[in-house]
């Protein structure tokens, strides 16, 4: 094996290497026995599950990629205007909650959770399961499914659709845009100059669109989660500013699309490679959701965050400076064995499946509930409807990225659509 | 033959009895247990009685705690323990039954400060609040709908009552000698923001207000408060929020290093004899046991905490079945919540000796920060006004005897300034070992 050649400072860089892929797992392995793993280029990689435990409840760890301005506002605005570094206003000021720090985190985050109720989430099952159905229904009388394009691909974006309130007919063009923001939350995809001018355009349009659809639900407001958002009259809640609702709006498409994508994708994966799973999966949908679980455990859809220390933090032996980049490998502290028995075997029924599929800590997916609902839909349909699936290639081809790490496509052979 | 042994008795069938019968049970006791209690009630939960309960959202009888099913244990309810003769190995009941034991554990708990009957404490309409029947009926007097109610004492409990009450739409008056609520908790300068609720709530917050009797009408119905400086304040229903004092009196005659300040002991929970000597077969755990802390210096404290109870139970049951050459020390990080005001507020550590208090991350304008305690340049305590998610780090460098303030450069930090916590004098100084009110009303 190669990587037992490398130092303990490379692993990070073969993790990212597109040829680990398939199986990083091996490459986890050994960075976990280093808890806090400096790498080459100064970042440390956190990789078992209790020093991401720890790390996700430190006040010192920030999603900013620029520390808070931290001199208290003078009471004098022009005076503040002055002092504050206008980049410093203008880099923090409009990202996304998942890029923001408390406490402006927390309150876009109470927002959206308020409006992320549990009647309107079990509320889109309908929508999802009549998806679902035609999704299925389009690939009739093909001798193979191709999972990636054929379901999971399309069916978070139309979901995302219905849940903020995007008219049906406009859903084309937003399956368009979250193509080409799907790549915005992968760190290793941002330096290509290329993508990054698309993405930017990406941005632009969707932007304006959602300017103009925010206005619209501000005029006539109905049930749905962006009027909610653009209406809101919150007790002690800032009314969120257009800018922070274009931005969560946007955040709530792209942090939803590819790791769903991922989680259907792979669990189907993990369940043809698993035959006899998807057979009690079929003759009792109720293992649906401790299926899923283990999924999000064993093949998680979204395998590692980045974070910065605003200041040294001292864990398992090291001490990772003020200032310096921390991943937090999610998918290592998943397979850790201090943790789970047998890490590396796939199985729905173990007692204790506490794992970091959703991330943790403040910025935990406020999503979860959503994709747990879409992913048992879509699985509990696969293994109803497909007649005789087998695997057609093993490995599958995978995407680039290493973070939202999913098959690019998955070929299934079928006799048939049931 | 042997003897068939006496077993262990537990005194106190609370959340510290009860959770330490468990601990003996998990801990593969076998033989004879017995769990003696005053109240006539299995064991229940104190926590809600000033919060859910009195707001009307649970029943004063909805609070019974879970039991671990295969507890085969005695109950001796509705029966409290009136002596302890230690040479005989025998506690006597109020019924005058007598039990042998083998071992004990002390959980007797605390009752509240009672007023006292020569200032009025006898009227009808002053309430205390520590047990679940004296929630109920001071539920049913709130639901009377009462004209002007005056709480005694702006402590955890009398704060999360005024709360309460508020949230019933009723008039409150809270009055307290110290300049601000919450002042033996966390110091005036924490206090200062839930004065703030006070007001915004609607409460009137009564500072440097002594008083001193409480007057009644003909039918012996309290009517008034009369104060230190001789004004009176209209009341017809009071609580009395005092704090409360240790039930150790059925161990008066045992010849312990017992006092209404807390049943002393060692730092593995055994109770100390008046020669200072740890009995080997008397444990004690819970708001009872006043205990060497080692993480301020083994001084003396009483935890009047949920947590420690559950904890110092489960360490006494776990040290009653070891050998005496097996006796771990109780080391314990003090931690408790209380809610009021929408606000969940989180301790862990103790603020006792503080000589500086800052405000880490957050702030009180906002109500929502974390205050860390410092004492001659170490961290002892960190207070969480709903950032509770933060405190486990704090917690760490508390037990890590981190220097004042901690964690620096942290997220939603202000600029750090030092100050006063504004603790009343005898609070400043906790170098001496002496009792801890720590859950103070
Ligand atoms: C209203 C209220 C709200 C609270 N809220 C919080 C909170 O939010 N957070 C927190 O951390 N803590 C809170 N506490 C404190 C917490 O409830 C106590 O720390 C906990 O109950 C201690 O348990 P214990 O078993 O040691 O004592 P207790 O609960 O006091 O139980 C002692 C038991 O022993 C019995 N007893 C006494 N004398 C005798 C005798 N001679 N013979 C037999 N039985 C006897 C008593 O009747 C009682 O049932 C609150 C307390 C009260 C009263
Ligand atoms: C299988 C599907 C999903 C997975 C595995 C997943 C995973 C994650 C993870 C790991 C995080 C933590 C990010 C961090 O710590 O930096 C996160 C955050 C987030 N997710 Fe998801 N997610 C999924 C689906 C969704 C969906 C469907 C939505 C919304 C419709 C969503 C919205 C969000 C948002 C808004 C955040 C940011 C929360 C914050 O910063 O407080 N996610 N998700």
């Amino acid at each position: 094996m190669p990587d037992e050649v490398l130092p303990d400072e490379a692993l990070f860089t073969a993790v990212m290497n597109p040829a680990s892929r398939a199986d990083p797992y091996p490459l986890y392995a050994r960075l976990r026995e280093r808890p806090v793993a400096r790498q080459h280029d100064g970042s440390y990689v956190v990789s078992t599950h209790a020093a991401i435990r720890a790390l996700l409840f430190d006040p010192r760890l920030s999603s900013e990629d620029l520390p808070p301005f931290k001199r208290p506002p003078t009471g004098n605005p022009i005076r503040d205007w002055i002092l504050n570094p206008i980049r410093s206003r203008i880099a923090t000021a409009h990202r996304p909650l998942i890029f923001r720090d408390p406490p402006d985190h927390d309150s876009l985050r109470a927002a959206v959770m308020r409006e992320f109720t549990i009647p309107r989430v079990q509320g889109l099952r309908p929508r999802i399961a009549r998806e679902v159905d035609a999704l299925l229904d389009a690939c009739r009388g093909r001798g193979r499914v191709c999972l990636v394009e054929d379901l999971s691909y399309p069916l978070p974006v139309s979901v995302i659709c219905e849940l903020l309130g995007v008219p049906e007919s406009d859903e084309p063009r937003f399956q368009s845009w979250a193509t080409q923001l799907a790549t915005a939350l992968e760190p290793d995809a941002r330096h290509d100059v290329e993508t990054r001018r698309r993405t930017v355009a990406a941005f632009d349009a969707i932007s304006d669109y959602m300017r103009g659809l925010i206005r619209e639900k501000r005029r006539r407001p109905v049930g749905d989660m962006l009027s909610g958002l653009a209406t809101l009259r919150p007790n002690g809640l800032k009314p969120m500013s257009d800018f922070d609702l274009i931005a969560t709006a946007i955040l709530l498409l792209v942090a939803g699309h590819e790791t769903t994508v991922n989680l259907i994708t792979n669990a189907m994966l993990a369940l043809l490679r698993h035959p006899k799973e998807l057979e009690r999966l079929r003759a009792d949908p109720e293992r649906a959701p401790r299926l899923i679980e283990e999924v999000l455990r064993y093949e998680p859809p979204v395998h590692f965050r980045t974070r910065k220390a605003l200041g040294a933090i001292t864990l398992a032996g090291e001490t990772i400076p003020k200032g310096a980049p921390i991943i937090l490998l999610f998918a290592a502290a998943n397979r850790d064995p201090a943790r789970f028995d047998d890490p590396d075997r796939f199985d729905p029924d173990r007692p204790d499946i506490e794992h970091f599929g959703f991330g943790g800590g403040l910025h935990y997916c406020v999503g979860a509930p959503l994709a747990r609902i879409e992913a048992e839909i879509a699985l509990v349909a696969l293994s109803r409807r497909l007649v005789a699936p087998r695997l057609m290639q093993d490995p599958p081809p995978y995407r680039p990225g290493a973070s939202l790490r999913g098959p690019e496509q998955l070929a299934i052979g079928i006799d048939g659509i049931a | 033959m042997t003897p068939e042994p006496a077993g262990i008795v537990v005194v106190g069938a609370s959340l510290a009895g009860l959770r330490g019968a468990e601990a003996l049970r998990r801990g593969g006791y076998d033989g004879p247990l017995t769990l003696v209690g005053a109240e006539p009630h299995r064991p229940y939960d104190r926590p809600p009685l000033s919060k859910h309960v009195l707001a009307g959202a649970l029943e004063a009888d909805a609070t019974r705690l879970p039991e671990l099913t295969s507890l085969r244990a005695r109950w001796r309810l509705g029966s409290a323990a009136v002596a302890l003769d230690r040479a005989a190995r025998t506690v006597r009941l109020a019924d005058g039954s007598v039990l042998a034991y083998d071992k004990l554990l002390v959980a007797t708990g605390a009752q509240a400060r009672p007023w006292p009957a020569e200032t009025g404490g006898d009227l009808a309409g002053i309430h205390t609040l520590r047990g679940r029947d004296d929630a109920r009926t001071l539920r049913t007097a709130l639901v009377a709908g009462p004209r002007h109610v005056l709480i005694v004492g702006a402590g955890l409990i009398g704060c999360e009552a005024a709360s309460c009450l508020r949230d019933l739409g009723l008039p409150v008056t809270l009055a307290d000698p110290h300049p601000a609520p919450l002042a033996n908790s966390f110091g005036t300068f924490v206090g200062g923001v839930i004065a703030g609720c006070l007001r915004d709530a609607g409460a009137v917050f009564r500072p440097g207000t002594q008083v001193k009797a409480f007057e009644g009408d003909a039918a012996g119905r309290v009517v008034r408060a009369r104060l230190a400086d001789g004004s009176a304040l209209e009341a017809d229903l009071v609580i009395a929020a005092l704090g409360a004092v240790r039930a150790t009196g059925w161990l008066r005659r045992a010849d312990l290093m017992a006092d209404p300040g807390g049943l002393t002991c060692d730092a593995a929970c055994r109770a100390r004899a008046a020669d200072g000597t740890a009995c080997p077969d008397i444990y004690a755990a819970g708001d009872v046991a006043r205990w060497p802390i080692p993480l301020y210096e083994g001084r003396l404290v009483c935890v009047e905490h949920w947590g420690n109870a559950v904890e110092q139970a489960s360490h006494a049951a776990r040290n009653m079945l070891a050998g005496p050459g097996d006796q771990r020390p109780y080391t314990h990080l003090p931690a408790f919540w209380s809610s009021q005001f929408g606000i969940n507020i989180k301790l862990v550590g103790l603020t006792a000796g503080a000589d500086s208090v800052a405000v880490v991350q957050g702030s009180r304008a906002s109500r929502r920060f974390l205050a860390v305690y410092g004492q001659a340049g170490r961290s002892i305590a960190a207070l969480s006004f709903d950032q509770a998610r933060w405190l486990p780090a704090y917690a760490g460098a508390i037990l890590a005897g981190a220097a004042f303030p901690p964690i620096l450069d942290a997220t939603d930090q202000p600029r750090i300034e030092r100050a006063d916590p504004g603790f009343s004098p005898s609070r400043a100084s906790a170098s001496a070992p002496r009792p801890v009110e720590v859950f103070h009303a």
